[in-house]
C-alpha cells in the first residue's frame, strides 16, 4: 500500500522537491489552496518545513491560484542570479536576489491573496483566536506585530494569520490561514529564545528589509485553520524598549480610520468595504497596547481573553 | 488539451447559460486563462447575468465573488476619473472625445461590463494640445521623469502626448490628438472623427459616432505591437457591434462604407476575420463581402493573429506562439512608422534596454 500522504510532513524532501519541479504538488492553507511550481531545491526544504503540518494535494483538479518561482529568462542567470515569483505565468513585481526565493514564495503568495481575494474584506493585520474570538493587529511594519502574534501563537492563542486578516463581509468572521509568520532582525533572536521548539525558515538578508526568516506555525493552529472566529478585539500593539505594559482603551471613531488605511481592498469594496468596518467597530473593543517584555504581553492578553468569557450581546463595548 | 481550455473559454464566453458541462479541472484551467487574459470581469458578469452562479462548483464561486467585487469597483473608478478630467478641462471650452474604455464606461454600452480599466484615453483637437496638457497639469496630472528620448519620441511622431500621471492618485491619461501616430502611412483626419462626435446627455464629454467607434477599436487593436488584451478587445469589438446593430439596422453598410471613407477599412477586415475564426462571431455574410475577401496576404496574418489571440498563458503556449508574438511587435512597429525610423527606434531601445535591465516602459 502507498504511504498516507496527507500532510507535506508525509512527503520526504527528495519526493517533494520532485513535485515541485514538476508542478504537481499543492499545499492547502485555510481556505485557499496554492498549486506550486518550483525547481530550487532551497524552496522544496523550506516549503518541506514550514508547511510540515499543512495538507498537501497532489495533482488536485482545482486550484485556487497556480503560483511559481523560477529564474527570470536573461542573463543574470549566471551573473549575481535572480528569483522571480509568477502567478499564471505573470510576474507581478521585480525578481529579489535567488538566495530569496523561499521568501519570495511566501510575499509573493501574500500579494496573490492581497491583490485577488476580494471575497473577503482583507486588512494588513496580524489576528489571533481564543474561545472562539479573535483579537486583531492592524499595525504598520515595525509595530511589533508580528512579534506579539508570534508570541502569542505559542502561549495559548490560535494562529489565524501574521499578515493578512480575512473577514467575510457578510458575517464579519475571520478566516484561518495558518501561514508561516515573517520575523525581522532581533525578533528573530527574541522568539527563538522564547519559543525554543519552533521550526524555522534559514535567514536571508533583504536590503530593504534586514535579516529576515520564517517560522513554522504551531500544529494546533494548522489542524484548526478551516475553524473562522469573531472578531472582538482591535487592539494596536507597539514596542516600546524598557516599557511598562500599558493597555489604555481607544476610542472607535479614532480606529475607523487606520484600519481603512491598512486594508486592501477598502476602496475596491466600496460601500460594502464602509459597512464591514462599522460593524466590526460595533462589536470590537478597541486598545492601545505599549510593551517591552514578551512575557507581560502574554499576560495581558490572558486577561483580555480571561474577562470576556461571558457570552454578550454587542454593545458599545469598552472602548469608546 | 491546450487547445481546448482556450476553446472552453471562448464557449464560456459566448454562452454563459451552457456551463453546466464544465468539470472542474475544466474550471481550474478556465479562470486560469481568464485571469491572465484581463476577463475574470467579464466572465463573472456573463454568467451574473443569466443567473447560473449559485450553480458554480463550491470552489469557482469565490473567484467570481471576488470578480464582481473589482469590476463593480473598476467602473466606478473610470466614472469618477473621468469627472476628474471634466473639471480640470472645463474652463477650455473644448470638445473632450472620450476613446476606449472611458467611452464604453460612459456611455454605458455593454462593452464596459465587467471590464478593467488602465488608462484614460482623451482625444482633442491639435491645435487646443497645448492648453489641454497645461490644464491637465494644473490639476496634478504630469508626464513626471520622462526620459527625453521618450518625450520627444511621444511629442515628434506619435498621435498623444507621453502619458500623464496623477501625483495623488497614480492614475494616468492618456491625451491623443488622433487616432493613429503622425507616421502611420493610413492616419485619419482626426477633424473627421472630432466632428461626427456624438455628445452624452448629462455629460461634459462625447464620445465617437458609432461606426467610428467600431473602426478605431479595430485599428487600435491591429497596430498595437502586442496582444495582451488581444482577446479582451475583439470581444469589445463584438459587444459593439452586436449593441450597435440592434439598434439600427442599416449599421453594417454604414459601418464599412465610413471605415473605406477614413481609409481604415483593411483593420475592420481583419476584425471581422478573426471576430469569425476565434470568436465564431456572426460577422453578416453582406458586411464580410462588402469589406473585401481574405487575399493571401490574410491567411499569412492568420499565422501571426491566430496564436496571438491566445492567452499569454502556459497552458496555450508553444514556440510558435513564441515567434508569432515577436513578429507581431515588430508588425505593430512597422505600421507605425517609415523603415528607417523604425530601425534607429528599436536600435536606441535595444541600446537603453542594456542599461536598464528591469526598465518595463510602455514605449
Amino acid at each position: 500500500m502507498a504511504p498516507r500522504r496527507e500532510k507535506i510532513g508525509d512527503l520526504d524532501v527528495s519526493e517533494l522537491r520532485d513535485m515541485l519541479a514538476r508542478g504537481e504538488l499543492a499545499i492547502r492553507t485555510g481556505p485557499l489552496t496554492f498549486r506550486i511550481q518550483c525547481d530550487f531545491p532551497d524552496v522544496a526544504a523550506s516549503i518541506h518545513s514550514l508547511y510540515a503540518a499543512h495538507p498537501v494535494l497532489i495533482r488536485p483538479d482545482f486550484a485556487d491560484f497556480h503560483v511559481a518561482v523560477r529564474s527570470p529568462h536573461n542573463l543574470r542567470r549566471w551573473f549575481r542570479p535572480q528569483a522571480e515569483f509568477f502567478i499564471d505565468g505573470d510576474p507581478p513585481f521585480e525578481p529579489l536576489p535567488r538566495d530569496q526565493a523561499p521568501a519570495l514564495l511566501e510575499w509573493g503568495m501574500n500579494w496573490t491573496i492581497a491583490a485577488s481575494c476580494h471575497q473577503w474584506f482583507s486588512i494588513h493585520a496580524a489576528s489571533l483566536e481564543r474561545n472562539g474570538r479573535a483579537v486583531i493587529f492592524p499595525a504598520p511594519p515595525g509595530s511589533g506585530k508580528s512579534t506579539l502574534c508570534a508570541a502569542l501563537a505559542w502561549r495559548g492563542w490560535r494562529l489565524l494569520s501574521d499578515e493578512l486578516t480575512l473577514l467575510d463581509p457578510d458575517t464579519l468572521r475571520a478566516n484561518a490561514l495558518a501561514r508561516p509568520i515573517n520575523l525581522k532582525n532581533a525578533s528573530i533572536e527574541l522568539l527563538r529564545s522564547f519559543s525554543p521548539d519552533a521550526e524555522w525558515s534559514p535567514e536571508t538578508y533583504d536590503t530593504s528589509k534586514g535579516w529576515v526568516a520564517h517560522m513554522r506555525p504551531p500544529a494546533g493552529s494548522v489542524a484548526r485553520m478551516h475553524e473562522q472566529a469573531m472578531p472582538r478585539w482591535i487592539v494596536f500593539p507597539r514596542y516600546v524598549p524598557d516599557a511598562e505594559p500599558m493597555l489604555t482603551p481607544r476610542s472607535k471613531t479614532a480606529t475607523f480610520m487606520p484600519i481603512a488605511e491598512n486594508a486592501f481592498n477598502y476602496g475596491t469594496l466600496g460601500r460594502t468595504g464602509f459597512e464591514v468596518i462599522t460593524r466590526l467597530l460595533d462589536q470590537c473593543d478597541c486598545y492601545d497596547f505599549i510593551y517591552s517584555r514578551l512575557e507581560d504581553a502574554i499576560e495581558v492578553f490572558d486577561w483580555i481573553a480571561e474577562s470576556d468569557q461571558e457570552p454578550r450581546q454587542v454593545s458599545s463595548g469598552g472602548g469608546t | 488539451m491546450k487547445v481546448t481550455c482556450f476553446h472552453l473559454l471562448i464557449q464560456l464566453l459566448n454562452a454563459p447559460e451552457r456551463e453546466v458541462g464544465l468539470s472542474l479541472a475544466d474550471w481550474d484551467r478556465v479562470l486560469r486563462l481568464a485571469r491572465r487574459s484581463n476577463l475574470m470581469g467579464r466572465l463573472a458578469e456573463s454568467l451574473e447575468a443569466c443567473s447560473v452562479r449559485e450553480r458554480l462548483p463550491a470552489q469557482v464561486q469565490p473567484h467570481m465573488a471576488a470578480a464582481l467585487a473589482l469590476s463593480a469597483h473598476q467602473s466606478q473608478a473610470i466614472i469618477w476619473e473621468a469627472r476628474h478630467i471634466a473639471a480640470a478641462l472645463a474652463p477650455l471650452n473644448t470638445r473632450v472625445v472620450l476613446l476606449k474604455g472611458a467611452a464604453y464606461a460612459a456611455a454605458k454600452l455593454k462593452a464596459a461590463r465587467g471590464r478593467l480599466y488602465g488608462d484614460v484615453d482623451i482625444l482633442v483637437p491639435e491645435p487646443q494640445l497645448p492648453e489641454v496638457e497645461a490644464a491637465m497639469m494644473l490639476h496634478g496630472w504630469t508626464a513626471g521623469h520622462i526620459d527625453p528620448y521618450d518625450d520627444r519620441y511621444y511629442r515628434r511622431w506619435m498621435h498623444e502626448l507621453p502619458p500623464m500621471v496623477h501625483l495623488k492618485r497614480g492614475t494616468v491619461v492618456d491625451v491623443h490628438h488622433n487616432i493613429l501616430p503622425r507616421t502611420a502611412r493610413n492616419a485619419p483626419l482626426a477633424e473627421r472623427l472630432l466632428q461626427a462626435a456624438v455628445a452624452l446627455p448629462d455629460s461634459p464629454f462625447a464620445v465617437l459616432a458609432p461606426c467610428d467607434m467600431v473602426v478605431h477599436s479595430a485599428t487600435h487593436l491591429f497596430h498595437e505591437g502586442e496582444l495582451g488584451n488581444g482577446l479582451r478587445d475583439l470581444l469589445d469589438l463584438a459587444d459593439l457591434m452586436t449593441e450597435f446593430s440592434m439598434r439600427d439596422p442599416a449599421f453594417w453598410p454604414a459601418l464599412t462604407t465610413r471605415a473605406r471613407e477614413l481609409g481604415l477599412l483593411w483593420p475592420l477586415r481583419l476584425a471581422f476575420r478573426y471576430l469569425v475564426q476565434v470568436l465564431d462571431f456572426p460577422v453578416p455574410p453582406e458586411a464580410l463581402v462588402d469589406a473585401g475577401a481574405g487575399s493571401m496576404a490574410d491567411r499569412l496574418r492568420d499565422m501571426l493573429y491566430l496564436p496571438g489571440f491566445r492567452p499569454d498563458h502556459p497552458l496555450c503556449a508553444s514556440p510558435a506562439t513564441a515567434i508569432a508574438k515577436s513578429l507581431l511587435y515588430l508588425r505593430g512597429h512597422m505600421l507605425r512608422m517609415p523603415p528607417g525610423l523604425l530601425l534607429a527606434h528599436l536600435g536606441r531601445k535595444g541600446w537603453m534596454h542594456l542599461y536598464k535591465s528591469s526598465s518595463r516602459t510602455a514605449v
